[in-house]
């Protein structure tokens, strides 16, 4: 067990009252604006006290007030990339990544100097200012900064928001290998596509509470939840395993749901992948389809059905210990006869492919 | 140099010598009671602001009549610190940096007060978060971000302290080589018949102190910002 947290505070117009657990891997704090997710995070970097919680990470108490324990944040050892880079203007990013490591104890883990800035690709910047950086350049000196104070853990508050979708996706991938060397991260996030790519475990913030927490596939396949989890940008995630490439030049990704077929080689065999599945780019059919271009039908018993207003409505199907929703309307579902325990296959029209290390957890 | 008399000398350097002894010595005091009036949330930061500006509004008079009071051999810290440190200010140049030092105060820690008010605390936080104490952040983070409000507070109080005129003959009098810095030179030579011209010379020199002072302030303060923003 990485993070234990759970923290009560009372801001007037406002109550925070959330208690998780995070395990290895990357924790999403997922919720919308004024769900509670910065208190939750400054609460866990020991900037913001609240009135009653408790703080655990790695075995070590940061936070009890019930005994009396606050560690100042210099001591709390977590890393913590803003959602504003906050270089320090006055120093070259040389100095700026080096920041922490002086303070960091020198027997502590953690990566090199050169690993990080190879990992982040700014090696050329080094001898440069702040000043004279890009969006993205700041977003990833300010993660390489918070690596080399050698954290126990890293908390990220929505590090790419401020960034272009282009810059989002230059980010993206160097999270998740940090994700995959086994830092264990707590991001906070209202864009449903980046927990989707990269959250291990999913902590679904509403109004200060906990709506739902758990392994990243069973919160995000859930129909009661998909509407919060973003309507029409809901969807679930399945791992893969990339399998052998067929001589049309397909490659196989195996799943616990079955095969998926894609064109695009996303990695060596054997390599682990995520796949995101849009509620809405899945469609149902009861019997096989046959005549159908779709090249992806995975056979599945529907295990929940959840309206939505509007005449639309999220289908969970269970596929052994894997899940797929899918977002049809209510007309669909009452032609079709959907019910709990009806088997039925879902025909996936588009796949999302990333990297991930999901299936380990 | 025949340009000046050797009495005229003595003045001037008198004066250099006062006005870098004061700002040099409440430099410190300085920054550090502007970091209390910036971000001190204390009761009573109101009646710390209002004691630092006392020396702005009040009559030059009457704050060196308040320091002859006090700091005087007589007076209750003028008589500590001579009988406990042999240190006496009353009569003496180091009396007339004393009196520099206290009026320029006000100057010195609203230039800086502003700087550390215009420092973003985000910043702070996140050199705490990467294991920084409160006194690393300080030196490596607050300190070098502040550094052209407190160039800008150390030059305003410089020339503040070469001008002073009122606190000081007030408390040292004006005694020729002891305590008789520019501007009581100044005064005494309009007091003497046929001393204007040495009083337009050292009028000049007053000149040429303040625009260097003006320069060399603007120079520094365009470097450090050039540092500070990269580019």
């Amino acid at each position: 067990m990485m993070l234990e947290v759970s923290l009560t505070h009372d801001f007037g117009s406002f109550a925070v009252d959330v208690a998780f657990t995070a395990p290895a891997g990357v924790t999403a704090l997922f919720g919308a604006s004024g769900a509670g997710k910065t208190t939750v995070i400054n609460a866990v970097a020991g900037l913001f006290r609240p009135t009653q919680g408790r703080v655990v990470a790695q075995g070590e108490v940061l936070l009890d007030t019930g005994r009396g324990v606050n560690l100042p944040a210099r001591r709390r050892r977590v890393g913590y990339v803003f959602q504003e880079p906050r270089l320090f203007p006055h120093l070259s990013v040389r100095s700026n990544l080096l920041y922490g490591a002086r303070f960091a104890p020198k027997a502590a883990p953690g990566p090199g100097f050169d690993q990080v800035i190879e990992m982040l690709g700014i090696g050329a910047l080094l001898e440069r200012r702040p000043g004279a950086l890009s969006g993205g350049e700041k977003a990833r000196v300010s993660i390489g900064r918070a690596l080399l104070s050698k954290p126990r853990l890293l908390l990220m508050d929505e590090p790419l928001a401020a960034l272009d979708a282009a810059r989002r996706e230059e980010i993206l991938p160097f999270i998740e290998r940090l994700r995959d060397a086994g830092l264990p991260v707590l991001y906070v996030s209202h864009s449903i596509g980046e927990v989707a790519r990269l959250a291990s475990t999913v902590v679904l913030l509403d109004a200060g509470r906990v709506l739902a927490a758990g392994p990243a596939a069973e919160v995000l396949s859930d129909p009661a939840l998909a509407a919060r989890l973003g309507g029409a940008e809901a969807g679930t995630v399945l791992a893969a395993t990339v399998g052998e490439t067929a001589p049309d030049g397909l490659v196989r990704l195996d799943t616990a749901a079955g095969p998926v077929w894609v064109a695009e080689p996303p990695g060596a065999p054997g390599t682990r992948l995520r796949l995101r599945l849009h509620a809405s780019d899945v469609i149902l059919a009861r019997a096989r389809p046959e005549g159908l271009s779709a090249l992806n039908i995975l056979p599945g018993i529907v295990e929940r059905i959840e309206p939505e207003p509007g005449g639309r409505a999220f289908v969970r199907l269970r596929m052994g210990r894997e899940a797929v929703l899918a977002r049809l309307t209510q007309r669909s579902v009452t032609a079709l006869g959907l019910a709990p325990g009806v088997a039925c296959h879902a025909v996936l029209k588009t796949v999302a492919v990333s990297r991930d290390d999901l299936g380990a957890g | 140099m025949s340009f000046l008399s050797p009495e005229e000398w003595t003045a001037v350097l008198l004066s250099l010598k006062v006005a870098t002894v004061a700002v040099a010595a409440s430099l410190p005091f300085g920054i550090g009671v502007a970091l209390l009036l910036a971000r001190s949330r204390l009761p009573g930061m109101w009646l710390l602001n209002a004691l630092v500006h006392l020396p702005l509004i009040l009559p030059p008079v009457v704050t060196g009549y308040a320091l002859l009071l006090s700091f005087g051999r007589k007076g209750p810290i003028g008589g500590f610190l001579h009988d406990v440190f042999g240190l006496v200010f009353a009569f003496r140049w180091t009396g007339a940096a004393l009196a520099a030092a206290v009026m320029g105060f006000p100057l010195m820690v609203r230039a800086i007060r502003l700087a550390i008010e215009a420092v973003d605390p985000k910043l702070e936080q996140a050199a705490a978060t990467l294991g920084a104490s409160r006194i690393a952040v300080f030196a490596t983070v607050t300190l070098p971000l502040i550094l052209p409000g407190v160039l800008a507070g150390a030059i305003l109080a410089f020339a503040k302290a070469m001008g002073e005129f009122g606190a000081t003959i007030t408390f040292v009098s004006n005694i020729p080589g002891q305590t008789q810095t520019l501007p009581s030179a100044i005064y005494s030579f309009l007091q003497i018949p046929g001393g204007e011209l040495q009083a337009a010379r050292l009028a000049g020199v007053s000149v040429v102190v303040a625009l260097g002072a003006v320069l060399i302030s603007e120079g520094v303060a365009r470097r450090v910002a050039k540092r500070i923003g990269g580019a």
